[in-house]
């Protein structure tokens, strides 16, 4: 092989694995969206929330009871965003629910400094950051274990919303809530249940990314990285959400690589939301995601 | 018992469309401008003046090309501080470079930024609510890269451009009372503006696109036409207003200053303002400007008079409570007042009507 191809295989191979990283933040996008219609800005300071939480915690105690303390965390602040965010807002239009997890991504960023404090801190989960040579390529193994997770993490959530009675219950309540509350499907019980869900998901997400690149205030800045996946990949789907990741994970390291040099580097910004707008202009709703028809 | 409609006998369709109906309204008015022109740079001290008047008229401005966009068309943007930004980078080099008067750049820069903007408006003839939004994300992040990376506008990336000394056909704009005459006159010029376009034919259009763009369509609304407009209205002001904050608040163009976090607090400020409300956007802006400091003051009066803070209340965590703050009260005002500060003022005024003798 060239060294130029080799160069663009390599940078493929890197940006995948990225990509699946984003996948992961942007399924907590997904799954919020699926079951409630409401678009979770939160979702990365969530995600900030969690790993600066494991962070402090695994600083004073084991990692693992660190984690269980999240979790538990992480559903108490569910079942609180449930009572006082969205009880209030139901029947209200989209836009501002969107506007209200805004909102609650405001606070939970104060919440999160204002208890840990502000100053950067690492994350160890017990994986040494190795660079393997595979084929004369250089792939990261926190790169590899994260990927494992990801993969993992999907596969039990499919199982979960496939073949489990409570999974089912919540896609009936994504597919139509008055009809889920018809046969009897508590609706609120379902929130609660989905944005714990999400939380924990945001713990998944923020162990990988805060031991890759260390607990700080921009982590929450991943939520700008997860936005292009879900237009790409759709935003109510979450194959899509992983395979959008691939695309912006790889198209983004590619663009970087390839034409940054060229223009002064930088781009990996926003060329993802390039490409997003791209995908949005030939197909509004994504490339997996479920076209809206709408009546008057 | 002076607040009312009753005996205002109107006789002529001009009379009967004016822009204050009741006469104490009028009264109020006046009052205000009397107020903001005469008294305020008269007895603020220098500190008031650039710490508190001069933000607030810059940011009402801004909160007011946002409220138009998003109060009376229906359309979110994320991107208002990167459109703030062009016109800020605008301002300085029509002004630094091409010595244009500084009405005209300040003008040129609202016309510059109304381009970009309504480029990026875009695509929502095509996709609306976070779609949107995501896409006016992007606006943000390629004006944050193009200032950054393009050496002609910005010399290179974090670079400050100063702008030079103000000067206006003879009129050395130096002090801060200047400064703020110079943001006042055109803050009340483009409000006047804005209220009555929200009022006409246009204005009617938005809010039919707002409430339900589909039936509009069907009325024969060119949705096109309203929503590229919209986005350029509102652009416009946000370009002003990022000239203002080079000009008379900064008097510099850094692109750290019109961070993301900015598009997010003018969002704020129309929440809490009131969406689709003139009036909305400046008691928004006031309420943004004034939070920090009020909590800053509020601690440190515990501080003098109960208990010492000053250990508890870090100045990190002061920071961050400010964050909580502002985020409770963008829930609180959705969930519980969704019309903002404007809605309360209404209920003032309905109070006011029957008083003193409510049925």
């Amino acid at each position: 092989m060239s060294d130029t191809v080799l160069f663009a295989v390599e940078l493929t191979v890197s940006g995948l694995l990225v990509g699946l990283m984003y996948s992961l933040v942007a399924l907590g996008f997904v799954l919020i969206y699926k079951a409630s219609g409401i678009f979770n800005f939160a979702q990365g300071d969530m995600t900030f929330f969690a790993a600066l939480g494991m962070a402090a915690f695994g600083a004073l105690i084991p990692m693992w009871v660190g984690i269980i303390l999240m979790v538990g965390a992480m559903v108490v602040l569910a079942v609180a965003i449930e009572r006082i965010v969205l009880k209030p807002l139901v029947a209200r239009p989209p836009l501002v629910l969107f506007m209200a997890t805004i909102g609650i991504a405001f606070f939970l960023q104060g919440l999160a400094q204002g208890i840990w404090g502000t100053q950067p801190r690492g994350l160890s989960l017990g994986v040494t950051d190795h660079t393997y040579e595979i084929g004369g390529m250089f792939v990261s193994s926190l790169d590899i274990v994260g990927a494992v997770v990801a993969g993992v993490l999907v596969v039990v959530l499919v199982w979960f919303f496939q073949k489990t009675k409570t999974g089912r219950a919540l896609r009936a309540v994504s597919d139509d809530h008055e009809a889920a509350l018809s046969v009897g499907i508590p609706l609120r019980k379902a929130w609660g249940i989905t944005w714990a869900i999400a939380g924990i998901v945001a713990i998944v997400a923020g162990a990988l990314w805060g031991t890759r690149v260390g607990v700080q205030a921009s982590l929450a800045l991943l939520a700008l990285k997860a936005l292009p996946v879900l237009i790409v990949g759709g935003i109510d789907s979450i194959p899509g959400a992983i395979i959008g990741g691939l695309i912006i994970g790889a198209a983004e390291n590619l663009a970087e690589g390839l034409i940054g040099p060229a223009v002064g580097g930088g781009i990996k910004n926003f060329f993802p939301y390039l490409l997003a707008l791209i995908v949005l202009g030939v197909r509004p709703y994504g490339l997996f995601g479920r076209e809206i028809i709408e009546r008057v | 018992m002076f607040y009312r409609e009753t005996g205002v006998f109107k006789t002529t369709y001009a009379r009967d469309m004016e822009l204050f109906p009741i006469p104490l309204d009028k009264i109020g008015f006046t009052v205000g401008l009397v107020l903001a022109f005469l008294i305020i740079p008269l007895f603020a001290s220098h500190y008031l003046l650039v710490g508190i008047f001069i933000p607030f008229l810059v940011f009402s401005l801004a909160a007011l090309g946002l409220n138009i966009l998003t109060g009376f068309a229906g359309q979110l943007s994320l991107g208002h501080a990167g459109f703030m930004a062009v016109g800020a980078y605008a301002t300085v080099i029509m002004y630094n470079r091409y010595d244009v008067p500084l009405p005209v750049a300040l003008l040129g820069a609202g016309v510059i930024t109304s381009a970009v903007g309504s480029i990026f408006g875009l695509p929502s003839l095509r996709i609306k609510g976070f779609y949107l939004a995501v896409s006016t994300l992007a606006a943000q992040l390629i004006i944050e890269w193009v200032i950054t990376h393009v050496k002609w506008i910005s010399g290179g990336v974090y670079s400050t451009v100063d702008i030079k000394a103000l000067e206006f056909m003879g009129w050395k704009i130096d002090t801060a009372a200047e400064k703020y005459y110079v943001a006042l006159v055109i803050v009340v010029i483009m409000a006047v503006f804005a209220k009555n376009l929200v009022r006409s034919r246009i204005g009617r259009a938005w809010m039919s696109i707002r409430d339900m763009d589909v039936a509009s369509e069907i009325i024969g609304i060119s949705q096109f036409r309203y929503k590229v407009l919209a986005f350029a209205v509102s652009s416009f002001y946000a370009g002003v207003a990022g000239g203002l904050v080079v000009a008379v608040y900064y008097g510099s163009a850094n692109i750290e200053e019109f961070h993301l976090m900015l598009s997010f607090e003018i969002l704020g400020m129309v929440i809490i303002g009131g969406m689709g409300s003139v009036l909305g956007s400046f008691l928004g802006a006031g309420f943004i400007t004034l939070l920090p400091i009020f909590i800053d003051l509020s601690i440190s009066s515990i501080t003098h008079n109960v208990v010492d803070l000053s250990k508890v209340f870090t100045p990190d965590l002061l920071a961050n409570a400010k964050n909580m703050i502002f985020g409770a009260f963008i829930i609180f005002f959705l969930a519980v007042e969704p019309l903002g500060l404007a809605r309360l003022w209404h209920t003032i005024k309905d109070y006011l009507r029957l008083w003193p003798f409510p049925y």
